[in-house]
């Protein structure tokens, strides 16, 4: 070996060593961040807090079967016990009784300070008297029977004022004293886990927790046919991990096996199959180690993404072994090399559009394919051949050339029917050009159809929080964020009074600003005042003033507690509703305000234009997270357009400088152009919806497939292509074709769609370049 | 033990009955109506108030099961039991419960509807059943064999002539009472 060979060498031993210390600690994750904003809006951002860390991103739903309704009920109070004693879960919730008395015993306690109802005007002595006369009409109706207990406590009714103004949503049914399911079939449980949504690890654990106390309940019940069913965000993310890891895991080794033996074949050799591989695993290598560098974290969708790398990489030492084998490495490296030179640039085009991508799993992909692609390239030409040294004949695959040469010759008379097949395609893609694509986040989730149905089900019977409709208002301070809510609560009341709306939640429900407590208290008159006035008011009513002493000493006390703070709330599930809905940021807090949509309703949605107008002229945003989620889809996949045309441009500008012939660029690109729309059009014809991948797969049919069709063009320039390096192209483009393809088998849509997209639009590449190719300019 | 207890119990409270007028021909004759329209007055004496509560309003209901009451004073409100569902409009203000979730509330409000109605098996499912005197006068009434039930009312006493309810009497844990007074409606 030569002193620049040492050298080139020893700089790849290196660089690899450090890569392989950079991917030992690097972070793997397969989580939403994938398709979360990398640059959020502020209703963007409320979205991406929830899905990280908002209450509902840490509900699990849980349903039981089995067994009677009395041993179900059973189950469910065991396991609730079982969880709540565990630090894991924040809160765990089954409708019992005891369960409710606390919060209803708070409310009781502060029903002055938090009833809405409570003014001055309340205390005088019309209010007083309207106010009475209101509750004893209720005692009166049979639905008054519970509120009967309270009424000398309560006679002005604070507490049906504040129960009114809760659980306007609907309430899950209840058997044998514990939540059910609407057909009472099944035993509901509600867990909040500590573990924020994003915290796959967390929520995984918790998971496992929950699976092994029912086991061990059902096991102390004896009720032999036991099941437990879990959904709910951390269950999806849990799941479509597993998704993601085992597809990573079966696509790596279905694609990398594929294409061993298809080397074996080619080199007979294990020592050039060792060899054809380093580049491969230096440029996976190198992706993962840039994607760390860059990003912080790995997403192991990008991972799966190696199985195409394979595939793409592992041509350059084809090309290498194929062809440089009669003529030597000085003549490869002069005659092949700038053609291998430029298709890498394209491709490297391609990949690069990508990096652009606010859709940080889309950036990932394409930093790490760039990397992957240019790193296996340069191994190729400044390390392999010093490695290889001079034993590198593979397989004399010139036989295989020109037998392939024959066939391209009978398949040229096919041209003009695939023209017309293609402008028949073109002509469908234009006509389906609005319904073909998928509107919808949900083409990317790796969550299945079964999962999402189940949840669906779970949802509606417990009645869960979707927590799809929120009012965010944000304060310097707590009191200013809570301040902010309460000025939002006047204008949503009368979205409710109108019906636009069928309810909202908030935090100063339960706890008010201090300034609201403050006016509530002073509305309290002092004990003789209050007993002057009653006097008064209810001469002549059923309830007399000297039956209400109770109702006196209350107020008293109440005016002796003006204050009410976070701390009061422990111990209630009521502490836990405020803090979901509070959250601190590094420039003050916010409050969120969640909307229920008007009651009845079999497709409860709100209309955002009287919510929006409502809210006009104040600093409350209103966000609808699946229409906010539905736009983040489309803004990413308006971008992929912008950024699938630029990296095209890119790549004609690129062929247009190097070529320096617009009879040769458009050899080049035109059997591009054709696999691409007859791949599309072929996608779209069986029933594929079609969403942004499938449309970055356009792309990278072209970044890929330029690579034969330069070698055509090459052909064209220097005479008759060489059977050798037909048979080079038609093994690369097998491994490529086998490396995308794999992808096609993955359960992850976004590998999914660039699989089936690039897998057969590579072949088409080949197929289209070989018969398309301008006969050779006669000398 | 207490099984056999309330059997006792059971013949002993039945053997009367049996004597006189029997259950299964009041209810028989209650049955007979395939429902109907009523006036009602209601009184409820309650400790805590002075002087009883007075509503008045129309009460309809058919064999299917479905009872609406329409309180017409003091304040106007709705209440509907339909199967297990009741549900209950006042001020605008609408409130729809599941009773399938709280069977001793349903067992209370079911009492009226099973009288009405003569539907004796959702009767005895939750009350042991006494009538005395003959057709042409008779009282029913019902003891709560639920210890659940028992906590919301002590006894429920009806009585009417022939084939009609003239009045349902609530006696609550606590004391307070209810009287409900029917006027039929005859249907033209």
């Amino acid at each position: 070996m030569t002193g620049v060979a040492r050298r080139s060498v020893l700089i790849w031993l290196l660089a690899m060593l450090a890569g392989v210390v950079i991917v030992w600690n690097s972070r793997f994750v397969a989580d939403m961040s994938f398709f979360l904003p990398a640059r959020p809006g502020a209703a963007q951002q409320v979205l991406v807090d929830q899905v990280r860390t908002g209450a509902v991103s840490r509900l699990l739903m849980l349903a039981i079967a089995g067994g009677d309704a009395r041993q179900r009920a059973g189950l469910s109070r065991d396991l609730r016990r079982r969880l709540a004693a565990r630090p894991e879960f924040v809160s765990v919730q089954n409708g019992e009784a005891g369960s409710i008395d606390s919060d209803r015993d708070f409310l009781i306690r502060h029903r002055y300070l938090l009833s809405p109802a409570v003014s001055p005007e309340r205390f005088t002595v019309d209010g007083l008297r309207a106010a009475i006369a209101n509750s004893i009409d209720l005692v009166a109706s049979p639905a008054g029977l519970m509120l009967k207990p309270l009424l000398a406590r309560d006679p002005t009714g604070e507490l049906v004022e504040l129960l009114g103004s809760l659980n306007g949503g609907a309430q899950p049914a209840s058997r044998e004293g514990v939540w059910a399911s609407r057909d009472g079939e099944r035993a509901m449980l509600l867990v909040q886990t500590r573990a924020l949504g994003s915290d796959t690890d967390g929520q995984e654990a918790a998971i496992a927790d929950i699976r092994r106390e029912f086991a061990a309940a059902a096991a102390v019940a004896g009720i032999a046919d036991a099941s437990l069913q879990l959904s709910g965000p951390g269950v999806f993310a849990v799941n479509s991990r597993e998704t993601i890891r085992s597809d990573v895991t079966r696509l790596s080794l279905i694609s990398t096996f594929a294409i061993i033996a298809v080397l074996l074949f080619v080199y007979r050799s294990p020592r050039l199959l060792l060899l054809g591989l380093l580049p491969v695993a230096s440029g996976a290598l190198a992706g993962v180690v840039a994607v760390s560098l860059a990003y912080g974290m790995v997403f192991g969708i990008t991972v799966g993404f190696g199985s195409a790398l394979i595939g793409e990489a592992v041509d350059y030492s084809i090309y290498y072994f194929v062809q440089s084998g009669r003529i030597g490495v000085a003549a490869w490296r002069e005659r092949f090399w700038p053609t291998i030179r430029l298709g890498v640039m394209t491709s490297v085009c391609g990949f690069g559009a990508l990096v652009f991508s606010g859709f940080p799993g889309l950036a990932q992909l394409g930093l790490y394919s760039l990397s992957g692609v240019l790193t296996a390239a340069l191994v190729t030409r400044f390390v392999l051949p010093h490695l290889a040294g001079t034993r590198t004949q593979a397989r004399d695959l010139a036989d295989l050339g020109r037998a392939a040469a024959r066939v391209i010759a009978a398949l040229r008379a096919g041209r003009w029917p695939v023209l017309v097949l293609a402008t028949l395609a073109a002509v469908y893609l234009f006509a389906h050009r609005d319904d073909m694509w998928h509107s919808s986040i949900s083409a990317l989730s790796s969550v299945s159809a079964g999962d999402t149905a189940a949840d669906q089900a779970l949802r509606a019977d417990i009645a869960a929080p979707d927590s799809r409709y929120m009012v965010v208002v944000s304060g310097a301070d707590l009191q200013g964020a809570l301040m902010a809510a309460e000025r939002a609560g006047e204008r949503l009341d009368r979205l409710v009074a109108s019906g636009v709306i069928g309810g909202y939640d908030s935090p100063a429900r339960f706890l008010p600003s201090l300034a609201t407590q403050r006016m509530r208290c002073a509305s309290l008159p002092e004990a003789n005042e209050l007993r002057a006035r009653l006097q008064v008011a209810q001469a002549g009513s059923p309830l007399a003033a000297g039956k209400l002493g109770a109702f006196i000493d209350d107020v008293a006390s109440a005016r002796e507690r003006c204050t009410l703070t976070r701390e009061a709330l422990a111990g209630t599930s009521l502490a836990l509703a405020v803090d979901a809905l509070l959250l601190q940021r590094a420039e003050g807090w916010s409050a969120l305000l969640p909307l229920r949509p008007p009651v009845g309703d079999p497709h409860p949605e709100i209309a955002n234009a009287p919510v929006r107008a409502a809210l006009a002229g104040s600093t409350a945003l209103f966000v609808d997270m699946k229409g906010e989620l539905d736009q983040l889809y489309n803004d990413y996949l308006h971008e992929a357009m912008l950024l699938s045309l630029a990296g095209f441009a890119a790549i004609v500008a690129l062929l247009a400088v190097a070529l320096r012939s617009a009879r040769r660029l458009a050899g080049v690109l035109l059997p591009l152009l054709l696999a691409v729309v007859l791949v599309i059009a072929g996608l779209s014809a069986c029933g594929q919806q079609l969403q942004l991948l499938h449309l970055i797969g356009m792309l990278l049919i072209v970044a890929v497939g330029s690579n034969y069709a330069l070698f055509f063009d090459r052909a064209t320039v220097r005479g008759a292509i060489e059977p050798e390096t037909l048979a080079s192209l038609l093994v690369a483009n097998l491994t490529t074709a086998i490396g995308f393809g794999t992808l096609a088998l993955s359960k992850v849509p976004v590998l999914h769609a660039v699989g089936v997209t690039v897998g057969p639009g590579a072949l088409l590449a080949l197929a289209l370049a070989a018969i398309f190719v301008p006969r050779p300019a006669p000398q | 033990m207490r099984r056999s207890f309330c059997c006792l119990l059971l013949a002993l409270l039945a053997m009367p009955a049996l004597a006189a007028f029997d259950v299964g021909e009041l209810m028989g004759e209650l049955a007979g109506h395939r429902g109907g329209r009523a006036k009602f007055v209601e009184k409820k004496t309650l400790a805590l108030f002075d002087k009883p509560l007075v509503s008045t309003g129309e009460m309809t209901y058919s064999a299917s099961g479905r009872l609406e009451r329409r309180t017409l004073t003091p304040k106007p409100e709705t209440l509907v039991l339909d199967g297990e569902v009741l549900s209950i409009e006042r001020d605008k203000k609408k409130l729809t419960v599941d009773l399938a979730s709280q069977p001793e509330a349903l067992a209370f409000i079911d009492s009226i509807r099973g009288t009405l109605t003569g539907n004796r098996a959702a009767l005895e499912r939750n009350y042991l059943l006494h009538l005395a005197g003959s057709s042409d006068k008779w009282t029913l009434t019902l003891l709560p064999s639920e210890p659940k039930i028992a906590a919301l009312v002590q006894r429920i006493t009806v009585s009417g002539a022939r084939g009609r309810v003239r009045s349902i009497e609530y006696l609550q844990a606590d004391g307070d009472r209810s009287l409900l007074t029917i006027e039929p409606i005859e249907s033209r």
